[in-house]
Parts: C-alpha cells; structure tokens; sequence
C-alpha cells in the first residue's frame, strides 16, 4: 500500500478543517503497522481513506496496486471498527456470516469459515449467543471473526479495543499477535496507547493535530515472537521514548 | 413470562381502583341527568316518590339520556350471548362486520405507507415534494370526506366492504409511513460503513440491515394504525345509513333514542379496540424474542 502526496479536507460550517496534509507513505505487504498520534491527527480518517469510506481530496493512494475503490469492490480488506457494531438481531455465528452472505459464498463454505474464525478468535461455543450475552471483549472478537470471515489480506483496525479495559486489552493484545503470525495478514492499526503501538507493531506511525500529518516512521526492531514482557525490554522502552519524542515534536501535548 | 405475570399484578389494583371510581361517578351521573325527565314523570302521574325511590328509577329508564352501567351491561350481555352471533341482533355480528373491514383496510394502509416511506427513504425528491402533502392530508376532518368518498364509489358501483376499509387506509397509512422512514433511517453510520466495506448492494443493505433494524418502529406504528383503522370503518358505517356494523348500530341507536343500544355498541367498539391492540402487541413480542431481544 502506498500514499504520496494524500490530503483530505473537510469542509464544515466553521470552514475547511484539515484532517490529511501531504501524507506520505509506504506499506509493504504482511506489515503491522500502528498509528498513533492524539484525537484529531487524521489517523482514523487516514485508514476510512484506505477503506474507500472517505475521498481524499488531493494526491493519490493504491491499495494492493488499485485505487480504494477498487479495493473496496474487490472485497480487499476486513474493517473493524471502534464499537464491535454487530447485529442485534443476529447470534453471533449469523454476525460472523454477514460478509459471507452478502459475496455470496455457499452455505457449507459459510458453516466452515464461521467454525474456523470463531475458533480463531477463541469464541467456539458462542455460536448461538446474541451480541447482549457476551461481554464487550467478546463483542470485539466476535467483530474481528467477522473481518477475518472472508480472508482478505487486508485488515483495517480502527481503536478496536479503546473501549475495553487494560487486562482485556493486553489478552486481546497477545491473541492478535498470534492471530497476525498464523495468518500473514496485513494489518493497519489505530490506536492512541503508546504500549499498544510498540507491542504489536512492526512500523509505527506516529501523527500530528492541526493540520493531520506524519511526523514519524518507526520501524521496530523487536522480534516477530514477543511474549508480554518484552514490555520490560530496554529496546521496547527504547521505541516508546522515540514515540513520546515524535508525538511531542508534533505539539500533539499541546492540545 | 414471570415479568408479565408480574406486571400485570402491580397493575391489577390501580387499574380496578380506577374502575371503580369511574363506575361510582357514572352513577351519580345517570341519576343527575335523569332526574329532571323522571320528576316531570312523575308530577304528570301524580305520584311523590322518595329520595331513594326516585334514584332507583333514574337508574331504570327505558330511554335514558344517561343510561346506568347495569342496564349497559345487561344490554351488552344480550346482544352478545343472548342471541345467535349470525343474527342481526348480536353485536358479535356487527361487530364482525367492522372488523372485516378494519382488518382490510389496515392491512391496504400499512402496505401503502410502507411503500410511501421506502419511496421516501431511496428517492430524497419525494421528501421535499410528497411529505408535505401526505401531511396536509391528515389535516381533513375524515367525517368530511368520508361521506363524498362512500357517495363517490357508490356512483361507480363500488359498495360494500371496500369503501369502508378505503377510509381506514386513509387514516393508517400516515401513522405507518411516518414511522418506517424514521426506522428505515435508524440503522448507526457504523452500521451502514460496515456494509459499504462489504460493497454490498442496496438491495442487501435494506433486507439485512433497514429492514430489521425498522422492525421496532413497524411494530409502534402498526399499534396507532390499527386503532386508526377502527376508527376509520366506524366512521365510514356512519353517513351511509349502513346496516350492518358497530357504527350501523350507533346510527340506528340515536335515530331511535335507543341510548342504552348506543352505549353498547359503543363499549364494543372499545373491547374491539383492545383486542386488536392486545394482537398486535403479542405479535410484537414474540417478533422481539424470535429476533434476540434482550428481555
């Protein structure tokens, strides 16, 4: 994936707000890549950009070589969002089968994707739970099962686990290594907790308010395995410091 | 079901209590507004009744202005057991005949503001251009228009059951198109992002997400629009001279003076209203339970 140039302005009743400037940047394949930065930065809409849901008003951006939309059409990328935004109405197994009914895969291929993920995301047994029966930690699962249903190589994670709290999150956290390991994804992930960035990323980007831009590449130099202490490491501290520096050279404490 | 149960315990006392109060003050009623007409009887007859010997009598007029909750209720026991429910004389039968054509015409108006409100969903012109004037219409008396529309269709030989169940479409259409735009439109930004990064279609994203997501507007809507339709088929027995039906029987009731029939009918009128009412809210949960509702 590759932006150059990318800029995004939205126009509002107090006048246009700058939410991309001149974004640049590189995304090889079976990254996980992290965005970080304080409220306002654009990095939501950097990845609503990447997903086709927002159009960006200047530069250019390809997605696996095609435009977002093309993407999108193609069915490129699994979407999580900040709320597990499921169903109501659907158990769990139908939610994890929304994307599959929609492109239309076949009844035994929808029964043997949904085992699958859900067995992925450690909610086997859930099948027949509705979303108020499960706690909001298995809500957000049971949200990546469902963008993981149709295996594109593409997953776009927008604060997946803001809303949860801090011994849910770190579980999650490993679980999403692991998940990230066994499959070979590519993963782009917003988040606004340094821990999180440095733990789970292999690129981290950091970003900068007012106007939305990039102020720092990261490349980590932690190994692919990485149990929950490596937290404690000299070199994970080392890439937090490098993060807290380019979010306060972006002013981002300013605010 | 234990919650049901239990609601209808804490509601059982308040509500006789009400009851009772509003039965006492019908009573008192029927004896002020008798009196006058049973003391002129009197003095005609010569007679010099006491206190409580006129009270008893106001309570037993033939023709009352006000009729007493007992000789309603004898009136209604009658009518609705005392006879055979095909005969002319059951309110079941009547009854019966609004119903049809409650029912009918219910069934026409929410299929009807369906439409109107998925056309107001998908084509934003309409809005503009047809919402005001499905407003408008809501503001013409229905006892109005419904005369010219019976009289209208009857000239071009429509009769019957449908001119009747026209009158309750027009009055629950609106209730049904107001409503299913506000649930058509309810589903979150999340929940409609989440489809665009399906691509999926609009026809999938209105069967699986508008649709259901509307279900719980449907359901209030369809509360309102039932009650309409009674309303609406009464009505339409009335300007016609109908011989037939609950409004037929409120007609002929006050051509006649018969207060106590009216009073009847009247009271079946309401006991119909609750029983559709009762309908569709069963209908409605057990639509939630099928549907994963948090009890």
């Amino acid at each position: 994936m590759s932006a150059k140039d990318l800029s995004l302005t939205f126009t509002t009743n107090d006048g246009p707000v700058h939410a991309l400037s001149q974004v640049d940047l590189e995304i090889g394949r079976g990254e996980f890549v992290s965005f970080i930065g304080p409220s306002g930065c654009g990095k939501t809409t950097f990845l609503r950009v990447i997903a086709d849901l927002e159009k960006p008003t200047g530069g250019t951006i390809t997605v696996n070589g095609m435009t977002p939309e093309q993407a999108r059409l193609k069915r490129a990328y699994g979407y999580v969002f900040q709320a597990a935004a499921l169903y109501p109405w659907r158990t769990i197994e139908k939610n994890v089968a929304l994307p599959l009914e929609i492109m239309g895969f076949d009844k035994s291929q929808q029964k043997e994707r949904v085992e699958r993920t859900l067995a992925l995301v450690n909610l086997t047994g859930f099948e027949q739970k509705y979303p108020w029966q499960l706690s909001g930690g298995m809500q957000q699962r049971a949200s990546i099962a469902r963008a993981l249903s149709f295996d594109a190589d593409l997953l776009l994670m927008d604060e997946p686990f803001g809303a949860l709290d801090e011994i849910v999150r770190d579980h999650l956290n490993e679980q999403l290594l692991h998940l990230w390991e066994s499959t070979n994804k590519t993963i782009c992930f917003v988040t606004h907790s340094i821990p999180e960035a440095v733990y789970l990323s292999t690129k981290i980007v950091v970003m900068s308010p007012r106007p939305g831009r990039v102020t720092d590449v990261i490349d980590s130099p932690l190994p692919k395995e990485r149990p929950l202490d490596i937290r404690e490491s000299k070199e994970f501290l080392d890439i937090a410091q490098r993060v807290r520096d380019g979010l306060r050279a972006g002013h981002a404490y300013e605010v | 079901m234990s919650a049901g149960t239990s609601k209808f315990g804490n509601a059982f006392l308040p509500v006789t209590s009400i009851l009772l109060v509003l039965l006492l003050l019908w009573y008192v009623f029927a004896y002020v507004m008798n009196a006058p007409f049973q003391r002129e009887l009197d003095k005609r007859a010569g007679e010099n009744p006491s206190f409580s010997e006129l009270v008893i009598k106001t309570w037993s007029q033939p023709k009352p202005t006000m009729p007493a909750p007992h000789q309603v209720a004898q009136r209604l026991w009658k009518t609705v057991f005392g006879v055979k429910p095909w005969s002319k004389r059951s309110l079941v039968y009547h009854s019966g005949v609004t119903l049809s054509s409650t029912l009918l015409g219910f069934l026409m108006g929410t299929g009807l503001g369906l439409i109107i409100a998925i056309g107001i969903v998908y084509i934003p012109v309409l809005e503009k251009s047809f919402l005001p004037w499905i407003i408008a219409s809501q503001t013409i008396p229905i006892l109005a228009i419904a005369p010219m529309i019976i009289v209208v269709l009857a000239s071009i030989n429509i009769t019957g059951i449908l001119p009747k169940a026209l009158i309750s479409t027009y009055l629950s259409f609106f209730p049904v198109a107001v409503g299913m735009v506000k649930g058509l439109r309810s589903p979150e930004a999340m929940h409609l992002d989440l489809m665009r990064t399906y691509s999926a279609s609009n026809a999938q994203i209105f069967w699986k997400l508008r649709i259901p997501a509307s279900v719980p507007f449907f359901f209030t809507s369809i509360k309102v629009a039932i009650a309409a339709s009674l309303v609406g088929a009464i009505v339409g027995e009335l300007p016609t001279g109908a011989v037939a039906g609950i409004g037929s029987r409120l007609l002929a009731g006050s051509y006649y003076s018969q207060t106590i029939d009216i009073w009847a009918a009247l009271i079946a009128g309401s006991v119909l209203a609750m029983l559709l009412i009762a309908a569709v809210s069963m209908l409605q949960s057990f639509t939630a339970r099928m549907m994963g509702a948090q009890p």
